[in-house]
């Protein structure tokens, strides 16, 4: 039998505005831009709102009323829910429905979208804690299974994990961590005994999050009976499908007209065909499957791009410059007691605006992968640099 | 390949080492790459007047050596390309009697003795198609297209709206080049910003422009690899920063803009020098404008620069600005980030079209100018990262591509005006 386990990721960076030089020192409004730019949070927010989270979770609802065994989970960052709740409660309010059924996992991560765990032990776990609380005092439950940012995983993130409590991870089934093995099992990190690892079938998962609507691509146009055919030839050959992708595809990366919504609706009808096949939850499916093997990753890994690595982030010398500054003065915005300071702080931990200092695919000249609300970057730099000259000021 | 060799006759106004700007740079850049024997083409370079020219396989031609019917004795020309009518007058009214009597009395005089001898090397010289770079030589391809019946292509490097920054255009001027591109077959314009001048001031149809961006080729400049031992190093040794500007000094290259982010950037940053390398008719107005600013203990002045003293400048500067009210290219850019120095573009420039890794501004807007350069100056890793991905843009901005559209442009006119056979 198979088991699919459909898991999205929601987040919202808190984008930085066009913050010059001459602001330092005279302007604590970060995050404030109010223009008409891709820098204006509130009017993003509202507008993936509008195209994704709400008519998405409706869908979800009436898919979780019409199949008793239809299950789904999702990551919700903290920096998500505080945007939320200043634009958009009613979003808030669709996924709390969504949880009443019952059969909705949050899982755990880090509250701001962080690197932390390459930089800071220590805020690492705090970001997870802060995190935990929100979930909790929005949806009354406590995650049980996580996911670190862009699921950047290695060995000593699966020990870190299984210190906190948690019993499981998710990450990217990467091809050069598996070699011949399958994602579709389920797996123990190396030196750990109380934790699962679940990997993204990132084919399977790849077809829906990124190929679904190119019109180049053979397999074009993608029906849901097409993919549940291609969910139930791993039967024999596995044990579960771990369709992990973000929350955008639907409505957002994959806009209505795509017919995303219709695929979506139709997708477990399509599961369900094959009788063997049902929907699990991350924590069902730890519960349900016994850790095939052990998994050594001593490297980091992630879920983007090609490289599967850090470099999104961490490759070019503004990126180094910028996060090692950037939690240099840790201990300094801590040891000031300053709450609002620290919050400030913890925004720019987010792993976007690191993202948005990446050059790579800039060189290449393939620009079009560059999904940045900066027109360069370098000018993303620029920003980042001067909010965090003013954020050293007031220390 | 098995084409046919093509003929170009082509017309220009300068050409290196006697050039005064990026005309002559870019007609060299362009004719170099077009003779690369891979295109099979034979070029013919026509100049107005006799000069010794860089070593190359192009044959050239001077207007001068042909008599034409003014009966006017040439002399070298006063002339550059980038001379107004008023500052014509101005040599004019200089010049000894005797010597009035070799020039045009004023500079659209020198022009139609260009064109009058470019009908007569026309019936001369045997070639496919006509080239023409700018209005100083659009007379000269209209006559040879009238004398031959060949296609003509006419290249627009900068228009009258580009000197002037839209303000005193010259009648005739424009009247001339707005000829030239009626007459022409093809008009190729330096980037898409000149081709929307040519099509909004101009009225020329959106499907007879091309663009063709210039490119770069180091082979051009003096480049033998020492580093710089200028005078500036010492403002290096005393810890400056230093900040470039490189350009005619005129309306069109938006020098007060640099000036203005200057005294911004010098209350942040007090220890950093701005070079202005240059030379042209605003230099007095600017610099009583860098007195009334206060920044004159920070702004040099060095007046024109070519070559090796202009590649010197290059690598001590820390950041090269680019602050032109209308670039139609801007090729010094291209040098700075030759020279391992990062740009700031103007918004109003075509290379800003072409050069990714660069920061951009409005001209306009000092701030963020003065933004952008306090940002460089500093972080190293902001400096470090523009540097090495602008040069690594270069090698795919190059002459060869401009050459390899040129050629096509040649080949496809060449085939619609031969007769088809009935």
């Amino acid at each position: 039998m198979s088991s699919i386990c459909l898991y999205l990721h929601v987040h919202q960076p808190r984008r930085i505005k066009r913050y010059r030089v001459f602001d330092i020192g005279r302007d604590r409004d970060y995050f404030g831009d109010s223009s008409d730019s891709d820098v204006n949070n509130a009017r993003v927010f509202e507008k993936v709102a509008r195209k994704s989270y709400l008519p998405t979770n409706a869908l979800l609802l009436e898919l979780l009323n019409e199949y008793p065994d239809f299950k789904v989970s999702f990551s919700i960052t903290g920096i998500f829910l505080d945007q939320a709740e200043e634009y958009s409660p009613e979003t808030i309010e669709s996924f709390k429905k969504l949880v009443d059924t019952g059969r909705v996992e949050i899982l755990a991560e880090t509250y701001h979208h962080s690197l932390a765990f390459l930089y800071s032990q220590k805020e690492f776990e705090e970001q997870i804690r802060l995190h935990a609380d929100k979930i909790n005092e929005h949806f009354g439950v406590a995650p049980e299974v996580f996911r670190n940012t862009e699921f950047i995983y290695n060995n000593d993130i699966a020990r870190a994990a299984e210190r906190m409590g948690y019993k499981g991870v998710l990450t990217e089934g990467a091809d050069h961590i598996l070699g011949e093995r399958s994602p579709n099992f389920v797996y123990r990190p190396v030196g750990t005994e109380n934790i699962s690892l679940l990997l993204k079938n990132y084919k399977l998962s790849d077809d829906i999050a990124f190929r679904f609507s190119q019109r180049e691509w053979s397999e074009y146009p993608l029906t849901a009976d097409k993919f549940g055919s291609w969910v139930n030839n791993v039967n024999g050959s596995g044990e579960i499908v771990n369709l992990f992708m973000d929350y955008e595809t639907f409505g957002e990366h994959q806009w209505e007209d795509t017919g995303i919504f219709e695929f979506l609706r139709a997708l477990p009808s399509a599961i369900y065909r094959h009788p063997d096949n049902n929907f699990v939850t991350p924590s069902e499916a730890i519960g349900r499957y016994t850790p095939r093997e052990e998994l050594d990753i001593p490297d980091y890994i992630s879920w983007a791009d090609v490289e599967r690595d850090l470099s999104a982030w961490l490759h070019n010398d503004m990126q180094q410059d910028a996060i090692k500054s950037l939690y240099e003065i840790e201990d300094d915005v801590k040891l000031s007691g300053n709450e609002e300071l620290l919050s400030d702080w913890r925004r720019l931990t987010t792993s976007d605006h690191f993202y948005y200092m990446c050059t790579k695919w800039w060189n290449d000249g393939d620009v079009h992968k560059y999904f940045s609300p900066y027109e360069s970057p370098y000018e993303a730099f620029i920003a980042f640099m001067n909010v965090l000259h003013d954020v050293k000021l007031r220390i | 390949m098995s084409q046919k060799p093509l003929k170009v006759l082509m017309f220009g106004w300068e050409f290196p080492p006697h050039n005064s700007g990026g005309l002559g740079t870019a007609c060299l850049g362009l004719t170099r790459a077009l003779c690369d024997s891979s295109r099979g083409i034979d070029l013919t370079f026509v100049l107005p007047k006799k000069q010794e020219t860089v070593n190359m396989e192009t044959s050239f031609v001077f207007a001068d050596s042909y008599p034409v019917s003014m009966k006017v004795r040439v002399v070298d020309s006063i002339l550059s390309p980038y001379l107004n009518t008023e500052s014509y007058k101005d040599y004019y009214h200089l010049l000894s009697s005797g010597d009035k009597s070799f020039y045009g009395n004023t500079l659209f005089d020198e022009v139609e003795q260009y064109a009058r001898r470019a009908g007569a090397i026309a019936e001369e010289e045997v070639f496919d198609v006509i080239h023409a770079h700018d209005w100083l030589a659009f007379g000269a391809g209209i006559h040879a297209k009238e004398v031959s019946g060949k296609p003509l292509v006419v290249q627009v490097h900068a228009t009258e709206f580009d000197r002037t920054g839209g303000n005193g255009v010259h009648g005739h001027v424009f009247e001339i080049e707005r000829r030239g591109m009626a007459a022409a077959d093809k008009v190729i314009s330096v980037s898409s910003l000149t081709k929307n001048i040519i099509k909004e001031k101009y009225g020329i149809a959106d499907e007879k422009i091309e663009v063709v961006h210039n490119g770069n080729d180091m082979r051009i400049r003096s480049c033998d690899g020492t580093k710089a031992v200028s005078s500036l190093q010492i403002l290096k040794d005393k810890g400056k920063d230093v900040v470039l500007f490189v350009g005619r000094i005129t309306l069109q290259k938006g020098l007060e803009y640099f000036l203005y982010a200057a005294r911004t950037v010098l209350e942040y940053r007090p220890n950093t020098v701005f070079v202005v390398a240059g030379s042209g008719d605003m230099a007095e107005q600017m610099m009583r404008l860098t007195a009334q600013l206060g920044i004159s203990k920070s702004v040099l002045f060095t007046g024109f620069l070519r070559g090796k003293e202009l590649d010197e400048v290059y690598d001590i500067a820390d950041l090269f600005i680019m602050p032109s009210v209308s670039e139609p290219f801007g090729l010094t850019a291209l040098e700075a980030i030759d020279r391992d120095t990062p740009v700031i573009l103007s918004n109003q420039s075509g290379v800003a079209e072409v050069v990714k890794n660069a920061l951009r501004v409005d001209f306009w807007d000092s701030d963020a100018m003065a933004d952008k350069i306090i940002s460089v100056l500093s972080h190293p890793s902001l400096a470090g990262e523009l540097e090495k991905n602008a040069r690594r843009e270069l090698p795919h901005i190059s002459w060869a591509s401009a050459a390899d559209k040129c050629s096509l442009i040649y080949r496809t006119l060449v085939a619609q005006s031969i007769p088809t056979m009935k």
